[in-house]
C-alpha cells in the first residue's frame, strides 16, 4: 500500500485502531479495515484483569490463553491482511505463541507471515525476585493466595523489528498499549529507538488512540452540556500521521460520534498521572506542551508537541493472585418508604454478616443503590428519599461455599421487610492485580516468524 | 461574581491505574483555565472527596491543551481488581469532581453552550 504523501513527498503513515478490550466490537474495525485506505490495523485486547484470566484459561489448556476472538479477527481481518494491511495487536495474550501457530495455520492460504512477540511472562522469575508490591508495600511471598501470573509491560521494539522482517500479522502478550502504535510508526519512518522527542509524539498518537472510541465520543456525552451524534454507531479512530510524529486523528464520515479538540483532550488526560513523565516501555513521555486544533475537515483533529527523555530503566509488571471469590447480591424497594425498608433489610444483612460469616470473609461492603453506593461518604445528602432504593451486599471470602451462601442471603430477604423484589447474585473469581518493576535484563523480548 | 458548579465551567475524564485515580478536568473555554487554577485546589479536591481518598492528591497542569490533571492516591478502595465499590474503576470520580462549586469571574458565561451548540 503506497498511501497519502506530504508536499515533500515523504510517506505518511495511516494507522487505524481496531479494539480497546478483550470484548470489543470489531464491527467498526472491518469497517476501518475496509474503508479507512490504512496501512496498519492495531487491536488491542488487555485491560488489567484480562490477561490474569487468560493465564487462567492456558493453566486449564496450555494450547490455549489467546485472546478468545482470535478466530474472528483472522476470519474478518485476514483478507485486509492478503492485501497489503499490517494487522498488529496483543491478543496473544497469555500465549503469544500459541495465538501465532493458530493465526499461521488461518493464513496459511492467503501466504501470510505471521510474527510472535514472547518475553513478557516473567512469572518464574517473579516467584524468585520476590518484589515489593506497590499497592500494598510488601513483598509478594507475604500475599494471601496462589500467585497466577507476571506479565511485564513491553515495548514496541519487538514490534518494529517483526514488520522489518516481512510479518504481514504481530502478535504479542502484554504489548503496552501505545507500543502497538509506536512499533508500527518506529518501522514506517525509520525513528531511532533513541530519538526521545519524536518516540514522546509517538506515545501521544498511540494513547490517543489506544481506547478507540473514547476518542470518537464515546464516555464523553453529559446532555445538554455535550452532545455526541450518533452514539449508538461509534466509529474506531485513525491516525494520518507525518514524518515527525505530528498527526491527524479522524474517523470515518459515515460512522457515528465525533471528534473534536475536545474529544481529544478529554482522551489525551486519560489514565496519565504526571503528564510531564508517562511512563512506557519505550521512552519518558511529556504531554505538557501537546496541543490540538481543529482542521478545515469536520471530525479531523491535528495533534503536536509531544515529547519525551530516556526510557525507564525498568518495566512495570503486573502481578495476578488468585485470592478466592467475590460474591455480591441485590434486591430493591420501590415504592412509598421504600428507603426505610431498605434501611431494615441492610440492617438485618449486617445482622447475618456479623453472626455467621465474619470470620470467614476478608471484606465486607454494603450500599444503597440510588443513594450512596458509588461516592460514598462523599454523596450530598438526600433531599427527600427516593422512590426505589436497591441493597447490594457484597464479600471477599477464600471459600467457594462461604461465597455460595452469602449470595443465596439475599434472596432469602423475600421474607424480610415488605416487598423486596428483584433479587440478583453472582460469584467469581476474586483475581487481584498487584504491580510492580522489573530491570529490562530480565525481560527477554523474542520475535518468531510463523508462516 | 457568580457562583457556579465547576459542571458549567469544565468536562472531566476519570480513569484508573491500580489504587491510584486520575481526573483530567478540561475548562470549555481555555481561557479559564487561570482562574479555575486559583480555586479548584488540591486542599479543595481532599475536601470534596473526603475519607473516599485515602492517600494525597497531587495537581498537574497541561498548558499545551489548558487542563488540570488530577492524580489521587488510594482512591479505589484497592483498585478495579480487588474494589468491592461497584464503581470499582472511579470512571465517574470525574463526575464528583464537577459538583465543586466555583466564583465566576464578573461577565462571565457558561462556555458549553457554544461547545454544544456546535453540534446538531
Amino acid at each position: 500500500m503506497e498511501g497519502a504523501m506530504t508536499e515533500m513527498g515523504e510517506r505518511l503513515l495511516r494507522v487505524g485502531w481496531g479494539s480497546a478490550y478483550a470484548d470489543d466490537n470489531l464491527d467498526p474495525a472491518e469497517d476501518l479495515a475496509c474503508n479507512g485506505d490504512l496501512q496498519v490495523l492495531c487491536f488491542d485486547a488487555l485491560a488489567e484483569r484480562t490477561l490474569a484470566l487468560a493465564q487462567v484459561r492456558k493453566r486449564e489448556n496450555p494450547q490455549l490463553g489467546y485472546d478468545l476472538r482470535l478466530d474472528e479477527f483472522s476470519q474478518r481481518f485476514f483478507p485486509y491482511a492478503a492485501r497489503g494491511l499490517k494487522l498488529i495487536t496483543n491478543m496473544g495474550a497469555a500465549n503469544p505463541t500459541q495465538a501465532a501457530v493458530k493465526l499461521a495455520q488461518a493464513g496459511k492460504s492467503y501466504g501470510l507471515k505471521i510474527a510472535a512477540i514472547t518475553g513478557d511472562d516473567v512469572l518464574d522469575t517473579i516467584l524468585e525476585t520476590d518484589p515489593v508490591l506497590d499497592e500494598v508495600n510488601c513483598p509478594l511471598s507475604a500475599m494471601t493466595g496462589k500467585v497466577i501470573s507476571a506479565n511485564a509491560y513491553i515495548g514496541a521494539d519487538g514490534v518494529a523489528n517483526a514488520l522489518s522482517r516481512g510479518a504481514d500479522v504481530v502478535v504479542g502478550g502484554r504489548l503496552a498499549d501505545p507500543s502497538l502504535f509506536l512499533g508500527a510508526a518506529m518501522w514506517w519512518f525509520g525513528w531511532s529507538p533513541s530519538d526521545w522527542s519524536r518516540l514522546g509524539q509517538g506515545i501521544v498518537v498511540g494513547h490517543l488512540l489506544e481506547c478507540g472510541v473514547h476518542v470518537t465520543g464515546g464516555n464523553y456525552a453529559d446532555p445538554p452540556y455535550r452532545k455526541v451524534p450518533g452514539l449508538d454507531h461509534l466509529g474506531m479512530p485513525w491516525a494520518e500521521v507525518f514524518p515527525d510524529g505530528e498527526a491527524v486523528i479522524g474517523k470515518l464520515p459515515d460512522s457515528g460520534g465525533m471528534v473534536t479538540p475536545n474529544t481529544v483532550k478529554a482522551q489525551l488526560v486519560y489514565e496519565i498521572h504526571d503528564p510531564a513523565r508517562y511512563l512506557t516501555p519505550d521512552v519518558v513521555a511529556d504531554f505538557c506542551q501537546v496541543t490540538v486544533e481543529a482542521t478545515e475537515n469536520r471530525d479531523q483533529v491535528r495533534v503536536r508537541g509531544g515529547a519525551g527523555t530516556m526510557r525507564p530503566d525498568t518495566l512495570k509488571v503486573l502481578i495476578g493472585v488468585d485470592q478466592g471469590f467475590t460474591a455480591e447480591s441485590e434486591v430493591s424497594f420501590a415504592g412509598p418508604g421504600a428507603y426505610d425498608r431498605a434501611l431494615l433489610c441492610q440492617e438485618v444483612l449486617q445482622s447475618r454478616y456479623q453472626r455467621f460469616y465474619k470470620t470467614s470473609c476478608e471484606e465486607v461492603r454494603f450500599d444503597l443503590i440510588g443513594v450512596n453506593a458509588i461516592h460514598g461518604r462523599a454523596t450530598p445528602t438526600l433531599e427527600q428519599p427516593p422512590y426505589e432504593v436497591r441493597v447490594r451486599m457484597a464479600v471477599h471470602t477464600q471459600q467457594r461455599a462461604v461465597a455460595e451462601r452469602v449470595a443465596r442471603e439475599v434472596e432469602w430477604q423475600y421474607f424480610g421487610p415488605s416487598g423486596a423484589g428483584g433479587m440478583r447474585s453472582q460469584i467469581r473469581p476474586f483475581l487481584a492485580l498487584y504491580s510492580s518493576r522489573i530491570p529490562r535484563d530480565q525481560v527477554p523480548v523474542e520475535v518468531s516468524i510463523w508462516s | 461574581m457568580s457562583r457556579v458548579m465547576l459542571r458549567e465551567v469544565a468536562f472531566a475524564r476519570s480513569g484508573d491505574k491500580g489504587d491510584t485515580s486520575n481526573i483530567g478536568l478540561v475548562p470549555y473555554r481555555p481561557d479559564d483555565l487561570d482562574w479555575l487554577l486559583d480555586q479548584v485546589t488540591v486542599e479543595r479536591v481532599h475536601a470534596l472527596f473526603g475519607s473516599e481518598v485515602k492517600g494525597p492528591i497531587h495537581r498537574y497542569t497541561l498548558r499545551g491543551i489548558s487542563a488540570m490533571n488530577f492524580v489521587l492516591e488510594r482512591a479505589l478502595s484497592g483498585g478495579v481488581s480487588r474494589s468491592l465499590n461497584l464503581d470499582a474503576h472511579g470512571k465517574s470520580w470525574g463526575n464528583l469532581l464537577l459538583r465543586m462549586e466555583v466564583e465566576a469571574p464578573p461577565g462571565w458565561i457558561p462556555g458549553w453552550v457554544e461547545e454544544s451548540g456546535r453540534i446538531e
